[in-house]
């Protein structure tokens, strides 16, 4: 495998770790919290929500927002790192 | 000044805007027309790809739909925004990376055969047509509804809009629209729900005063809970389908969502991978506004029309329900003759029929808002369709002038044939999805939300295994797309059309017989599963593929030297 193999091969590696972080929180919060546990979640109360709802309608959609702005800061740092950035 | 005048000047200076941007961003060469020359601004292109997913639905119905069905209403909050996450992580930077016009264009070359390729055009084809045909419909009910015209004349009009920008402009012009389109659309959805949130909850955040309480000091959701509980409706925070449906639902829209052609050829227009990646962010962020403040109006609407109506004087009523009356929106049948409108779940004794549209359509006037609040509605709704009509269009004319005739009919073609071939693709597809618009198939409504699971059983599978698994080969990838299609296809008909037990009067008695007890909307993620399983074991068993496509595979996972997106 040449030098510019490795790298890559590095790379990749290090993004299939990110990708599976970043999933696994993804699945979390609108499966895991949103729908399987909504309904244990319910019986806790954030001001006028019950938990679970809360996640289904609203807290779901906020995490996503963050979870790509926070993939995309990552993906600049890995770019970076390995000498792929444009 | 009267609604109907309001309505007239604000369509009338949208749609002036619309045909400027137009004829300032004509597109001059086919690169320009695919993918609006290659170097659009990652938040001009989130805010574009917003409008572009944002449809009438979006618009018009969601609020209403989740308004009816309270947290069941969850699987299209979360189904149509997580699946950007998919794309952002999964698909978009890949895509860009590999650099063509058109998802058909990534499956043909990925998959090294033109079998697969012309699978692809007729999944987009199917999947934008059936799209399409509805945000016409839509165009024609805002304009029958607010500006008191034809729902023909209103398909007429949002056909010669569409035909002008989508023709002259191809994706260059459509990006710019779709642009302008986003601020109405977005601030039409927002200034009604910031002065409905005050008036009830004296907070002007929606998403935050829907959590509040109401001037009696109990908190909206319990609140409407309780009188949901008396009216004897399914509790509004936990809804009544079962886990397992919502589950596959909302996966099904999601992968649905990453696997819409309309919304991947987005991606292509931007100058880098890391720009692909930034877009998908600014998009989600511009949707989210939206999506999150769609529940508390949901609320806010349901409170207010069950106060307004449940258990009052027909005669007392106020004028709006009359003027909404006259559109067949609701309806009120004096079963016991007393005058008073009961309106409750059981339906042998409810009085009150009710269409979901009205939640957002007539909120504003439930509210007493002011005039100009309620056209903005109006405006609002036609950018969403439009701008959502449009990006379809483009991608059914260049499925036809690229994929079809270019790469495999007539490959010698010119850059200026092609060019010509895709403005005469579009404006036939303008032709027919407007005479859909005006003839609505029964089927559209129903086909439209299964439109994702459609894109989720046949395009997602096969573009994740083309970026993440470097085996995969064109066997796989056909068996895997030509099974998953299948099987969703077999479970639409038999189960939403009752096909092969009698026709549509069978679909309500078939529903205990539900595979998994999933409904035909969730099943797309059955059939996604199945075209995983198909595709990777297939692939095994086949030849691995060609050097130089392993070769595409490696190059698309590393961002550098992206290049711009080309048609060779």
């Amino acid at each position: 495998m040449t030098d510019k193999q490795k790298n890559a091969t590095a790379y990749w590696k290090e993004n299939l770790r990110y990708l599976t972080i970043l999933l696994t929180i993804w699945f979390f919060v609108s499966f895991v919290c949103g729908i399987l546990l909504v309904d244990e979640l319910n019986s806790i109360r954030l001001g006028g929500f019950k938990l679970g709802f809360w996640f289904a309608q609203q807290g779901s959609i906020y995490v996503f927002v963050v979870l790509i702005f926070v993939y995309i800061r990552l993906m600049n740092k890995l770019d970076k790192k390995y000498g792929v950035d444009e | 000044m009267g609604i109907l005048t309001w309505t007239w000047i604000l369509v009338g200076t949208s749609f002036a805007l619309y045909i400027g941007i137009a004829i300032w961003a004509r597109a001059g060469s086919s690169k320009e027309f695919y993918v609006a020359g290659g170097g659009v601004h990652p938040i001009v292109n989130g805010m574009a790809t917003a409008a572009d997913w944002m449809s009438a639905a979006s618009f018009i119905s969601l609020a209403g739909i989740v308004s009816f069905g309270g947290y069941d209403g969850s699987v299209y909050l979360m189904g149509w925004t997580g699946g950007y996450v998919l794309l952002a992580l999964l698909l978009a930077p890949y895509l860009r990376k590999f650099g063509k016009f058109t998802v058909p264009d990534f499956i043909g070359d990925r998959y090294y055969s033109n079998l697969a390729r012309i699978v692809a055009v007729i999944a987009a084809l199917i999947v934008s047509f059936t799209y399409v045909a509805g945000q016409m419909r839509g165009v024609g009910i805002v304009f029958s509804r607010y500006l008191e015209v034809e729902i023909e004349t209103g398909v007429y009009i949002g056909m010669a809009i569409v035909l002008f920008y989508a023709v002259l402009g191809g994706m260059k012009g459509i990006t710019y629209t779709q642009v302008a389109q986003y601020c109405v659309l977005i601030f039409a959805f927002m200034v009604p729900a910031i002065f409905i949130s005050f008036e009830m909850t004296g907070n002007v955040i929606p998403q935050i005063g829907l959590g509040q309480a109401g001037e009696d000091g109990t908190y909206l959701l319990d609140k409407l809970d309780g009188l949901h509980a008396q009216l004897g409706f399914s509790e509004y925070t936990t809804g009544s389908k079962s886990t397992m449906d919502i589950f596959a639902i909302t996966l099904a829209l999601m992968a649905g969502t990453a696997g819409l052609p309309h919304v991947i050829v987005r991606f292509f227009t931007v100058k880098r991978v890391k720009d692909a990646r930034k877009s998908a962010g600014w998009a989600l962020l511009f949707i989210a506004i939206m999506y999150t403040t769609i529940p508390a109006v949901a609320v806010f609407a349901r409170v207010n029309l069950i106060e307004t109506v449940s258990n009052k004087n027909y005669a007392d009523l106020p004028e709006w329900f009359g003027n909404w009356e006259k559109t067949g929106l609701i309806e009120f049948e004096d079963k016991n003759g007393d005058g008073v409108i009961q309106y409750v779940a059981d339906k042998s004794t409810n009085e009150l029929t009710i269409d979901r549209d009205i939640m957002v359509l007539a909120n504003p006037e439930i509210a007493r808002l002011p005039n100009w609040v309620i056209a903005l509605v109006g405006a609002g709704g036609l950018a969403a369709a439009l701008s959502t009509a449009a990006g379809l269009l483009l991608v059914i004319a260049s499925s036809i002038s690229h994929d079809l005739f270019k790469k495999i009919l007539t490959p010698k073609i010119s850059e200026k044939g092609e060019l010509i071939a895709a403005r005469v693709a579009a404006a036939v597809a303008v032709v027919i999805a407007g005479y859909f618009g005006i003839n609505p198939p029964g089927f559209v409504a129903a086909v439209v939300a299964l439109a994702f699971g459609l894109a989720a059983a046949s395009f997602f599978p096969a573009i994740v295994l083309g970026i993440f698994d470097k085996r995969m080969n064109k066997e796989g990838a056909i068996a895997g797309m030509i099974t998953g299609l299948t099987l969703m296809l077999f479970y639409m008909l038999k189960f939403k059309f009752g096909i092969f037990d009698g026709g549509k009067e069978a679909v309500e008695g078939l529903k205990s017989s539900y595979w998994f007890g999933i409904s035909p909307e969730g099943f797309g993620t059955v059939a996604m599963f199945v075209n995983f399983v198909v595709s990777i074991v297939i692939s095994r068993m086949t030849p691995a593929p060609p050097i130089n496509v392993q070769e595409i595979v490696e190059n698309i996972r590393i961002p550098s030297n992206a290049g711009e997106a080309s048609g060779h």
